[in-house]
């Protein structure tokens, strides 16, 4: 392919190009439905064959995100993808990542649950992204793609967050974006970091301790005081990212008395609803959060001045509402709209909503 | 003639090596870590791999191994060092990897790391420390744990139908295309002490040949779980660990 050239392909094989193209020293993943096709692109791919980059097909979601611990540990740019049951799974494995301050991409291709639930999409794993997930005071960047573009352009932004923060990245998709074809333009191609410029940019991996004193990557710290100071350590570097790292977008907001937040696939369904709603001469606009953590508080407070009323509109049952309440505090009505199980809305349910908040 | 005359280079026939520091171990009277941190200090040194070797430390009493050993370090959690091996050998194939594992940890919670690591041939090497109990923790039942033997959650002993069968889980290991030499060692006397340097030795040295993986089992006391003295760990150790765990080769592929 050429570069620059515009290609067609699902979102699952946007990533897996894009990971070979950014530079990623390894991927490590265990199949699940509906992202299979990133570990089977990356497979036909051979990029241990031009890159260099490792490929593993791991023995379960536990391996795969300890392989990208592993990997991270030693100032690799390594990733790992599964989909929500298997996310579940790697929660022990995040949390480690978080405490030890290991920066690696996680991608979450999610699928309706609770439990093994179905492969129809959903956005049922936002509060297990954006609160933790796992056990203790921690908190990963959580990006949220809205198309196959976005999905191969998140790849490189992810690992450059995660390396400037020393923080898991989260790529927070879905069925829809991982399995729609859509046009795409890929990442131009990056080298992979020689030996010396990850030594550079990584004096604290643990990859041999070559004219240095040795390192230890851990997450354990027996005694609390030396615990908490590590505690304030890091929500010090979570506030920073809340200052520095908030991205969002705007559409037709300028006049709008209701506004929708969706992110991801669900602002897709949001954007023909509003341009429907229009049609009607309602005056309606969106912010589409793309970091659902840091979340967009500030923004959606600010355009909460002008508005009448808020929809939420999510493919679950209502969760990213409660960080708009919060944003709000109260000031305006907020709503929330979704389905779950795998049922995507339509946008004429959406315009029937925003109707339903105008009475 | 004072102790500084005497102690000169020409003079010396044993000396700690170098990668070992100073600091204090936290390890109880009698217990068999001391000895084999000190055994992969010295063939790290001797193979002069001081400065590309990377070990992975477990959850159990070897946590803090990173404490002793002056080399990179990862703390794994719990049962997973050797996924994470997987991955640091993988990305960086000219550093020595190997994982430091106790029974609970690698035969029991990190069977599945264990065996697929394993399996897939992965140029490293486990070293497997088996005192048949949890010692961390303070001393529960382990998969290793030998029929009839009390721990804090078998206090009548260990029984078949409650608990199981103690698990070999070298012997499945042996049975593995990936591994490339799988051995049970033992750490309590010197001619032992010799043989299990030899053996973390090659198994290092097969790693970096990228033979394949190995797994060194050293059946080992715990005195405080056991609640006996060293000495007496020792002997109890002969008497019923070895009858079961059996000490020496079970794969070289030489």
């Amino acid at each position: 392919m050429e570069e620059n050239e515009i290609l067609l392909m699902k979102g699952n094989e946007a990533i897996a190009h894009a990971a070979i193209r950014c530079g990623c020293d390894g991927y490590f993943g265990y199949p699940i439905t509906p992202q299979s096709e990133i570990l089977e692109t990356l497979a036909v791919e051979k990029p241990w064959e031009t890159t260099g980059m490792v490929v593993v097909q791991a023995e379960s979601e536990l391996a795969s995100i300890n392989m990208v611990y592993g990997g991270g540990a030693t100032g690799k740019r390594v990733m790992t993808s599964s989909s929500s049951p298997g996310v579940a799974l790697m929660q022990e494995g995040i949390t480690y990542m978080a405490g030890a301050e290991i920066p690696g991409l996680i991608v979450n291709v999610q699928r309706g649950g609770p439990g093994l639930g179905t492969i129809q999409p959903s956005q049922g794993d936002y509060f297990q992204s954006t609160r933790g997930g796992g056990n203790g005071d921690y908190n990963v960047i959580v990006l949220a793609p809205a198309s196959v573009q976005e999905m191969a352009d998140f790849v490189d932004l992810s690992f450059t967050l995660a390396f400037r923060y020393r923080i898991p990245v989260i790529m927070l998709s879905d069925g829809v974006i991982g399995q729609m074809m859509e046009k795409v333009v890929l990442p131009p191609f990056k080298p992979r970091r020689t030996e010396e410029e990850l030594r550079q940019e990584c004096p604290w991996a643990a990859n041999g301790c070559k004219n240095r004193k040795k390192n230890i990557v851990t997450s354990l710290e027996l005694d609390p005081h030396a615990m908490e100071l590590h505690n304030i350590h890091l929500q010090e570097k979570y506030k920073e990212i809340k200052e520095k790292e908030v991205r969002y977008e705007e559409y037709m907001t300028e006049d709008a008395e209701y506004l929708i937040v969706a992110f991801g696939s669900a602002a897709r369904i949001a954007q023909k609803a509003i341009e429907l709603c229009r049609a009607k001469g309602i005056r309606v606009g969106m912010l589409r959060p793309i970091t659902l953590w840091p979340f967009p508080s500030q923004a959606i407070k600010t355009l909460a001045q002008k508005a009448k009323g808020i929809l939420s509109m999510e493919i679950n049952a209502g969760q990213m509402v409660e960080d708009i309440q919060l944003a709000v505090q109260g000031c305006v009505p907020v709503f929330h709209y979704g389905r779950m199980g795998g049922i995507v809305p339509t946008p004429e349910e959406i315009v029937n909503e925003v109707e339903k908040m105008k009475q | 003639m004072t102790n500084q005359d005497i102690i000169q280079p020409e003079n010396l026939v044993y000396k700690k090596p170098t990668l070992l520091n100073d600091n204090p171990m936290h390890y109880c009277p009698g217990c068999s870590h001391s000895v084999v941190h000190k055994l992969i200090a010295e063939v790290i040194e001797e193979m002069g791999m001081e400065n590309r070797s990377v070990g992975v430390s477990p959850v159990g009493c070897a946590v803090f191994a990173y404490n002793y050993l002056d080399i990179d370090w990862i703390e794994a959690a719990h049962g997973r060092a050797p996924a994470i091996a997987c991955a640091t050998k993988r990305l960086w194939p000219e550093n020595l990897v190997f994982t430091y594992q106790g029974d609970g940890d690698l035969a029991c919670i990190g069977t599945a790391e264990t065996i697929h690591a394993l399996n897939r041939g992965d140029n490293i090497a486990i070293i497997f420390v088996n005192n048949a109990i949890y010692g961390m923790t303070g001393g529960q039942m382990a998969p290793t744990t030998l029929m009839g033997m009390k721990t804090a959650t078998c206090p009548y002993g260990r029984e078949a139908s409650l608990h199981g069968f103690p698990l070999k889980i070298t012997e499945i290991a042996a049975t593995l295309e990936g591994t490339c030499y799988v051995t049970r060692q033992a750490v309590n006397k010197v001619a032992y002490i010799r043989r299990a340097k030899a053996a973390i030795r090659k198994a290092f040295e097969y790693s970096m040949q990228g033979k394949g993986s190995s797994l060194v089992e050293i059946v080992s006391t715990c005195s405080s779980g056991w609640k006996k003295t060293p000495e007496e760990a020792n002997q109890w150790m002969e008497d019923h660990m070895f009858p079961y765990y059996k000490l020496g080769d079970l794969k070289d592929k030489a």
